[in-house]
C-alpha cells in the first residue's frame, strides 16, 4: 500500500509537470499582455512619462519580454524554480503573491460548494434509489427526466432563469453579490450577525443553481448501481429468507450500491475548492472561479498558471484519493 | 404519441415480451392496444420464436432501443432538431413578402446576419415651396425626402410581432433565424468534435491497449496529463489565443473545434484501451496472430469494431457535453463569433438587465433549445447504452 502510494505520487509529479508545461506555453501565446493593456492609456500621454522604452523594462521585470520559444522556455523555468521554492510569484492584478490571493478567496467558495455537495448527496443518493427500486414506474421516469433536464441545463442560463424569476418576478432574493451595497453594517455583534444573515440570503441563489445541475450526474450514478446490486444473487437470498423489502434495500443493498460512488470523490475535490467559475460570474460573487476569470481576461500569468496548478493538484490527489478509498470500501479490490 | 407508435416496429415486438410491455403501455390509447393484442395472437400461433432467433444483433439492438419510451422521445427531439436548423432557414427565407426578410435577398445577406433597418427609412414631413418662374406663373414644390435613419436602433430588442416571430436582439437581428442557424453551428461543431475526438482516442487507445508494456505506460500517462487539465479554463486560453489570430469568424469556427477536441479526447482513448486490454487475452485473437496479421489490421480491423457499442454510447452522450461547451465558450464571447449566431451568445445577451427583464425572448428561446439538444442526446445515449447492454434481456 505505501509503496503503491509512493509510486503513485512520484507518476503525479510527472503528470503535474506535464501539466504545467502545456498551460505555460498557451497562457505565453494568449494576446491580452497584462503590461500593454496596463499602460496602453498612459502611452497616450506624453506627460505621463511612459514610453515604449519604460514598457519594455516592465516588460523584461515581469519576465514578458521575450516572447520566442526560447524565451517561453525560459519564462517556464523561472517559474518552475520558484515554485521549488514554494513561491508561486505575484499576482499582476491583485498585486498579491498568488498563493495568499487563493488561499483568501477560496473559501467563499468552498462554503457554496460545501453546502451544494451535502445537499447534492442528500437530495440524489434516495432519489437514485427510489428511482432504481421502482424502475420503469411513473416515479422513476419523472425523477429521470427532471434530473437529465439539470445535466442539460447550461449553468448561465438556469442562473438568468433563476434571477429572473425568484429575484426580479418574486422579489424574494437579491440578484448578485454578497452583501447588500447600499447597506452599512454596525461593528457590532449584532452588526456582524446580520452581515452575515446577508451573505446567506446572498448564497442561497448560487447554491441553488449548483444543486440542481449536479443532481442528475449523481443520481442517474446512483440508479445504475442500485439496479446493479438488486439484481445481484445474495439480494435474493436476502428476499427468500424472508426479510421485510426495507431491510433488503437498506441493509443489504445500499451499502453496496455505495462501493462505487467512493469513486466519485475523485471528481469532488475540484470542484469543492476549484471555485465555479460561470457561476460566481453570473450571480457576481468575489469567489475564486471568478478571480481567475478576471485574470484570465487580463493576462496575470502567473494567477492564471497557480489557480490551474492548484486544480490540477487538487484532480490528481482526487483521483489518488477515491483509488484508495475505493480498496478500503471494497476488500476485493487490491491496488498494485 | 401514437403515430410514434405506429412507426415503430412494436407490433411484431410486443409479442415477445407481451406481459411486460403491454404492462407498461397502459398510457397508449385503447385503439392501438386492441391492435397490439391482436397481433399478439395472432403470432402466438406460429413464428414468433424463429423471427427472434433470426434477427441480427442489429435489429436486436433497435427493437431494445425502440421500446424504451425515452429514447424515442430522444430521437424525435433531436430529428425536430435538425429539421429546425438546417430546413428552417429554407422555409422561413421563403417568406418574401416580410419585408425584413425581402431587404435580406436583396442585399444577398443570409437571414442570421440581416440586420432590419426597413422601419427606419422615415419619410420626413413634406415642405410645400411656393415660387414664381420668370413667365409669372406661381407653382408649388413638393420636396419628399427619405431619411435612412442606419444608426438608429427602432427595431433593436423588438418584441415579436412585424415579421419577427420571436422578436429581434440588441442589434435588430431577428431572434427566430439567428436560433436556427445557431443550430447548424452547434450540431455541425458537436458532430466534428465528437467524431474527430473518437477517431484520436481510437488510435491512441487502441494501440496502447493493444500493445501494453511501456507503449502503455507513456500513452496513459499523456492521457492522464490532458485529463489533469481543467477543462474550462484551458479552453478559454485557447479561445483567447485563437482570437488573436485574427481570423474570420466562419474559419474561427474551425479552430474551436480542433481547440475542443484536443482537450476532450482522452476520456475516449482511456475506454478504448480499457476495452481492448480485456479483448486481446480472447482466442478470436490469438487466432489473428496465428494468421500472422498485422498488428494494425489486429487492432483495427478486429479489436476496434468490438468495442464500438460503447463509442457509439460515449459518442452520443458526448455530443451533449459538446454543445454545452460550445455555447459557455460562445457565452463568453470567445465562441462563435458575431455577425454569426449562436446560442450561448443569445443567452449572454441577458447579462444586460434590460434584456433580462423585459426581453426574454431574446434569451429564453435559445436556451430552451440548448437544454432540447443536449437532453435529446442524453436519452438516445441511454437509450443505446440499456440496448447494447450484453446482459440485458432480450
Amino acid at each position: 500500500m505505501f509503496k503503491y502510494i509512493v509510486k503513485r505520487i512520484l507518476i503525479s509529479i510527472v503528470i503535474l509537470l506535464g501539466v504545467s508545461i502545456i498551460i505555460y506555453f498557451l497562457v505565453r501565446m494568449m494576446p491580452t499582455d497584462y503590461i500593454d493593456n496596463r499602460f496602453a492609456s498612459q502611452l497616450q500621454n506624453p506627460n505621463s512619462g511612459i514610453n515604449e522604452e519604460t514598457i519594455l523594462e516592465f516588460k523584461k521585470l515581469y519576465g514578458l519580454d521575450d516572447n520566442s520559444f526560447t524565451g517561453i522556455l525560459k519564462g517556464y523555468f523561472g517559474w518552475l524554480g520558484n515554485l521549488v521554492k514554494g513561491d508561486l510569484g505575484n499576482s499582476f492584478i491583485y498585486m498579491k503573491p498568488v498563493g495568499q490571493v487563493i488561499a483568501e478567496n477560496m473559501w467563499i467558495s468552498f462554503a457554496i460548494a460545501l453546502v451544494a455537495t451535502i445537499l447534492q448527496f442528500l437530495i440524489a443518493i434516495p432519489l437514485g434509489i427510489t428511482s432504481a427500486t421502482h424502475q420503469y414506474s411513473v416515479r422513476d421516469y419523472v425523477t429521470t427526466v427532471f434530473t437529465m433536464i439539470g445535466i442539460s441545463l447550461p449553468t448561465y442560463f438556469f442562473a438568468y432563469i433563476a434571477i429572473r424569476f425568484f429575484s426580479v418576478e418574486l422579489g424574494w432574493l437579491p440578484t448578485s453579490g454578497l452583501i447588500d451595497i447600499s447597506k452599512t453594517y454596525a461593528d457590532t455583534f449584532s452588526g456582524q450577525m446580520e452581515k452575515f444573515g446577508d451573505i446567506i440570503v446572498h448564497l442561497i441563489l448560487p447554491i441553488f443553481v449548483t444543486v440542481i445541475l449536479s443532481i442528475g450526474g449523481l443520481m442517474r450514478y446512483t440508479r445504475t448501481n442500485t439496479l446493479e446490486v438488486l439484481s445481484a444473487d445474495y439480494i435474493r437470498t436476502a428476499r427468500a429468507k424472508g426479510l421485510s423489502e426495507k431491510k433488503v434495500i437498506y441493509k443489504h443493498a445500499f451499502r453496496n450500491t455505495l462501493i462505487p460512488l467512493a469513486t466519485l470523490l475523485a471528481g469532488i475535490l475540484p470542484s469543492l475548492f476549484g471555485g465555479m467559475m460561470i457561476t460566481e460570474q453570473v450571480f457576481s460573487i468575489d469567489g475564486i472561479g471568478n478571480l481567475a476569470y478576471n485574470a484570465l481576461r487580463q493576462g496575470d500569468i502567473p494567477f492564471v498558471m497557480g489557480y490551474n496548478m492548484f486544480l490540477a493538484v487538487l484532480t490528481v490527489i482526487g483521483t489518488l484519493f477515491s483509488d484508495i478509498m475505493y480498496s478500503i470500501v471494497d476488500p476485493r479490490v487490491k491496488l498494485k | 404519441m401514437k403515430e410514434e407508435n405506429k412507426n415503430l416496429p412494436s407490433a411484431d415486438e410486443k409479442d415477445l415480451t407481451a406481459e411486460g410491455t403491454l404492462a407498461e403501455n397502459n398510457a397508449v390509447n385503447a385503439e392501438t392496444q386492441s391492435m397490439a393484442e391482436g397481433t399478439a395472437q395472432t403470432r402466438e400461433l406460429g413464428v414468433a420464436e424463429e423471427t427472434y432467433k433470426e434477427m441480427s444483433p442489429m435489429r436486436l439492438v433497435l427493437r431494445r432501443f425502440f421500446r424504451s419510451k425515452l429514447s424515442i422521445v430522444g430521437l424525435v427531439m433531436i430529428v425536430a432538431l435538425f429539421l429546425f436548423s438546417f430546413l428552417g432557414p429554407v422555409v422561413y427565407g421563403a417568406f418574401d413578402n416580410v419585408s425584413w426578410i425581402h431587404d435580406a435577398h436583396v442585399r444577398g445577406l443570409t437571414l442570421e446576419e440581416a440586420v432590419d433597418r426597413s422601419y427606419q427609412v422615415e419619410t420626413a414631413p413634406p415642405t410645400p415651396m411656393d415660387g414664381t418662374d420668370l413667365d409669372g406663373n406661381t407653382f408649388t414644390i413638393t420636396e419628399v425626402v427619405e431619411l435612412e435613419n442606419t444608426s438608429g436602433a427602432a427595431n433593436d430588442l423588438m418584441d415579436p410581432g412585424n415579421g419577427h416571430l420571436l422578436g429581434t436582439d440588441d442589434q435588430g437581428m431577428d431572434v427566430f433565424a439567428r436560433l436556427m442557424y445557431g443550430g447548424r453551428i452547434s450540431l455541425i461543431i458537436g458532430f466534428i468534435v465528437v467524431i474527430l475526438e473518437t477517431l484520436i482516442g481510437i488510435v491512441i487507445g487502441g494501440i496502447s491497449g493493444y500493445f501494453g508494456g511501456w507503449v502503455d505506460n507513456v500513452l496513459m500517462r499523456i492521457v492522464d496529463i490532458f485529463n489533469c487539465i481543467p477543462t474550462l479554463p484551458i479552453l478559454l486560453i485557447g479561445s483567447f489565443v485563437i482570437e488573436s489570430w485574427g481570423l474570420k469568424p466562419d474559419q474561427q469556427i474551425y479552430v474551436l473545434m480542433v481547440i475542443i477536441t484536443l482537450f476532450g479526447w482522452s476520456g475516449t482513448a482511456r475506454l478504448v484501451r480499457g476495452q481492448i486490454l480485456g479483448l486481446r487475452e480472447q482466442e478470436y485473437i490469438t487466432a489473428t496472430e496465428v494468421m500472422g496479421f498485422s498488428p494494425a489490421r489486429r487492432i483495427f480491423k478486429h479489436l476496434v469494431p468490438n468495442v464500438m457499442p460503447q463509442l457509439i454510447v460515449s459518442m452520443t452522450l458526448g455530443l451533449g457535453s459538446v454543445i454545452l461547451y460550445e455555447s459557455t465558450l460562445s457565452y463568453l464571447g470567445l465562441g462563435v463569433q458575431l455577425p454569426k449566431a449562436a446560442w450561448g451568445t443569445m443567452i449572454a445577451l441577458a447579462k444586460t438587465r434590460e434584456v433580462l427583464i423585459y426581453h426574454m425572448n431574446v434569451w429564453l428561446p435559445a436556451g430552451i433549445l440548448i437544454v432540447i439538444a443536449v437532453l435529446g442526446f442524453n436519452f438516445i445515449g441511454d437509450g443505446l447504452r440499456d440496448a447494447m447492454d450484453p446482459k440485458a434481456r432480450k
